[in-house]
C-alpha cells in the first residue's frame, strides 16, 4: 500500500479569502481522501436576527454574505411577505429583479478572476476586476453603496430609481458587454485554460444530484435546476431568458455557465429597464401576523433559503438559513477525490464556495475520531453564563 | 525611542508589505481589500504588496468581528510577525463589533485581542461597513506618514 500523507490547508492561507480549514490525504501526488473543518466564520446570524425586529433583519441577513447581499434580504423579505400576506408593487418587482441581476454579474465576474488567480492566470483575474468595476459603479449609482444594497425591504424597494439611473445602468451593462464577449471567446479558445479546466473535477449529474448540489454547479453538471424559472419570483416570469446548462460537470464547464449567465444577467436588466412600469415601490405592512413563511431566491450560487416563524410579536421567532453553499461544498468529496494536488485548488473553488454563507451549526464532530469540536469546558461556561443571565433578570 | 527603533519604523512606512486576515467577516471587506489591488486602485504602485505569510508582513489587515474560534489564531498570527508591525482594522466589525455585536460567537473586538499580546501595539482603525477603497487608501497613506 503507497504511503498516506496528510496535507493540512489553513485555517489561514494566502489563497483563501476566507477561514476554512481542509485536510487533504494524498498518495503521492493523488488525493484519496479529504476533510474539512469550518466555523472560523460563524458569528450567529439567525440568533442575532431574532433580537431584531422585523424591519431590522434585512440588514442583518445582508451580512450573511457580502457577496449575495442582495438574495438574502431578498429570501428574507419574501418570506415576511408571504407570511403576512402583503402585495408588493409591480414595479418594486422589477427594482429587485435589477438588483439582484447587478449583483449576479459582479458575483460572477468575480469568481472568474478568482479562478484565473487560482491557475495562475493572474491576467485574468485583473481583467475580470476590472471590467466588473462598471457594474459596481451601476449598484452605487442605484443603491448608494457597492457592495451592501440596503435596498429590499418587507413590501417593497426602499429606492426609487430615476430616469438618470436608468441610462447610467445601461452605459455600464454597454462597457461590460464588449468585454464579457472577450473573456468568453479567449475562454473558449485558449488552449492553456483548455488543458488546465477541461476534465478536471468533474461533478457527474448523478453525484450532483446525490449531493444536492445547486445553482451554477448543479446547471454545470446538466441538472437544469433554477428558481428564478421554477418557482419565479420578482419579474423573472414577466421577462425572456433561458436557463444555461452544460453537459459535462468540470471545472471548465462551471466557468461556461457562469460567463454565459452573466450575458443573460445583462440581457434581463436591459429588458426590465425597458419594460420598467410606473407607480408606486412600497406597500405600507403594518404588522406580521402568527405563522410560518418561506422565501427562496436564486443567489449566484445557487437557491437560498430561508424561513421564519412568526408569533406576532415584533420580532421573528425563529429565523432559518440555508446558503447554497451548504449544499456545494460536500460536492468536493465527489469532485476532489482521485485528483492530482494541484488541480484541487480550482476543484475546490469551482463551486464557488462562501463559508460564511454557510456557517450556520454549532457543534461540529470530527469524522475520524467522531470527537465533538465543542469541549466540555465550553459548554460549562456556556450553561454557566446562562444561569448568570437568568439571576441577573430575576 | 532608540535609533534602532526609529531606524524600524522608517523601514516600515516604505513598500508596507500587507498580510490579510479575515477572522469573521462577511466578505464585503475581504472583497474590497482584493479590489485595491486590481487595476482601478492598484495599490501596488504605492509599493503595498500582499505577503503570502504573517512572517513577511508590516502590516496585519484584519477583517471581521473576532469569533471565538479566530481569537486565539489571529493573536498567534500576530506573535509571528515581525515588529513593528501595524495592526489595521477594517470595517465596523473588526472596529467594534458592528451589527454582530450581541452574537453568541464574538468574542471581543480585534484591538481587545491583540493588545492582551502586545499592550503597545499599533492599531489603526477603518470604519465602514465595508470603508470605501479609498478611505482604505487614504488611511493607510495618512497612518504611514504619522509613523
Amino acid at each position: 500500500m503507497a504511503h498516506r500523507t496528510l496535507i493540512p490547508i489553513g485555517p489561514y492561507h494566502p489563497l483563501q479569502e476566507e477561514a476554512e480549514f481542509f485536510q487533504l490525504y494524498v498518495e503521492g501526488e493523488t488525493v484519496v481522501d479529504m476533510d474539512m473543518r469550518t466555523s472560523y466564520n460563524h458569528r450567529g446570524i439567525e440568533g442575532i436576527s431574532m433580537k431584531r425586529t422585523w424591519d431590522q433583519v434585512p440588514y442583518v441577513v445582508e451580512r450573511v454574505c457580502g457577496i449575495c447581499s442582495a438574495s438574502h434580504p431578498l429570501a428574507y423579505v419574501q418570506a415576511v411577505e408571504e407570511l403576512a400576506g402583503a402585495e408588493v408593487p409591480e414595479r418594486a418587482l422589477y427594482l429587485r429583479t435589477i438588483i439582484n441581476e447587478l449583483e449576479r454579474i459582479h458575483s460572477h465576474l468575480l469568481w472568474f478572476g478568482l479562478a484565473g488567480h487560482f491557475i495562475g492566470f493572474n491576467t485574468v483575474f485583473m481583467w475580470a476586476w476590472r471590467y466588473r468595476e462598471p457594474c459596481l459603479d451601476a449598484l452605487e449609482i442605484v443603491t448608494g453603496s457597492r457592495v451592501n444594497y440596503a435596498n429590499h425591504t418587507i413590501g417593497g424597494s426602499r429606492k426609487d430609481l430615476t430616469p438618470e439611473m436608468v441610462k447610467a445602468i445601461r452605459r455600464n451593462m454597454d462597457e461590460i458587454d464588449g468585454p464579457l464577449d472577450m473573456f468568453i471567446t479567449t475562454c473558449l479558445e485558449d488552449p492553456v485554460l483548455a488543458v488546465r479546466l477541461k476534465n478536471v473535477g468533474v461533478l457527474t449529474e448523478e453525484a450532483a444530484r446525490r449531493f444536492g448540489a445547486l445553482g451554477p454547479t448543479a446547471r454545470a453538471s446538466n441538472i437544469p435546476i433554477d428558481v428564478r424559472r421554477d418557482d419565479p419570483y420578482a419579474a423573472y416570469d414577466r421577462l425572456d431568458w433561458d436557463v444555461i446548462t452544460c453537459a459535462n460537470g468540470d471545472v471548465f464547464d462551471k466557468v461556461v455557465v457562469r460567463l454565459l449567465e452573466v450575458k443573460e444577467a445583462i440581457k434581463i436588466i436591459r429588458q426590465a429597464l425597458d419594460d420598467l412600469p410606473e407607480g408606486p415601490i412600497q406597500t405600507p405592512v403594518k404588522e406580521v401576523p402568527p405563522g410560518e413563511g418561506v422565501g427562496h431566491v436564486e443567489a449566484p450560487r445557487g437557491e437560498t433559503f430561508h424561513f421564519v416563524k412568526s408569533n406576532g410579536g415584533p420580532r421573528p421567532e425563529r429565523h432559518k438559513i440555508r446558503a447554497p453553499s451548504f449544499n456545494n461544498v460536500p460536492t468536493f468529496k465527489a469532485s476532489c477525490i482521485g485528483q492530482p494536488i494541484a488541480d484541487v485548488t480550482i476543484t475546490l473553488a469551482a463551486v464557488d464556495p462562501c463559508y460564511s454563507c454557510t456557517e450556520r451549526m454549532l457543534v461540529a464532530r470530527d469524522a475520524s475520531t467522531g470527537k465533538e469540536l465543542m469541549t466540555l469546558s465550553d459548554l460549562v461556561r456556556l450553561s454557566q453564563q446562562k444561569t448568570e443571565e437568568i439571576r441577573k433578570n430575576i | 525611542m532608540s535609533v534602532v527603533e526609529r531606524m524600524k519604523l522608517w523601514g516600515l512606512k516604505k513598500s508596507p508589505w500587507v498580510y490579510h486576515l479575515n477572522t469573521g467577516a462577511c466578505n464585503n471587506c475581504d472583497i474590497e481589500i482584493l479590489e485595491l489591488l486590481t487595476p482601478r486602485f492598484d495599490v501596488e504602485r504605492l509599493g503595498v504588496l500582499l505577503a503570502p505569510s504573517p512572517r513577511h508582513a508590516d502590516a496585519l489587515l484584519v477583517t471581521g468581528i473576532c469569533t471565538k474560534q479566530a481569537r486565539p489564531r489571529l493573536q498567534e498570527i500576530y506573535r509571528q510577525t515581525p515588529k513593528p508591525c501595524l495592526v489595521v482594522c477594517i470595517g465596523a466589525c473588526a472596529c467594534t463589533g458592528g451589527i454582530f455585536h450581541d452574537g453568541w460567537h464574538f468574542d471581543g473586538p480585534v484591538d481587545e485581542a491583540i493588545r492582551e499580546v502586545d499592550p503597545d501595539a499599533m492599531i489603526i482603525y477603518i470604519p465602514g461597513c465595508p470603508p470605501k477603497p479609498e478611505a482604505m487608501i487614504a488611511t493607510i497613506a495618512k497612518a504611514l506618514g504619522d509613523l
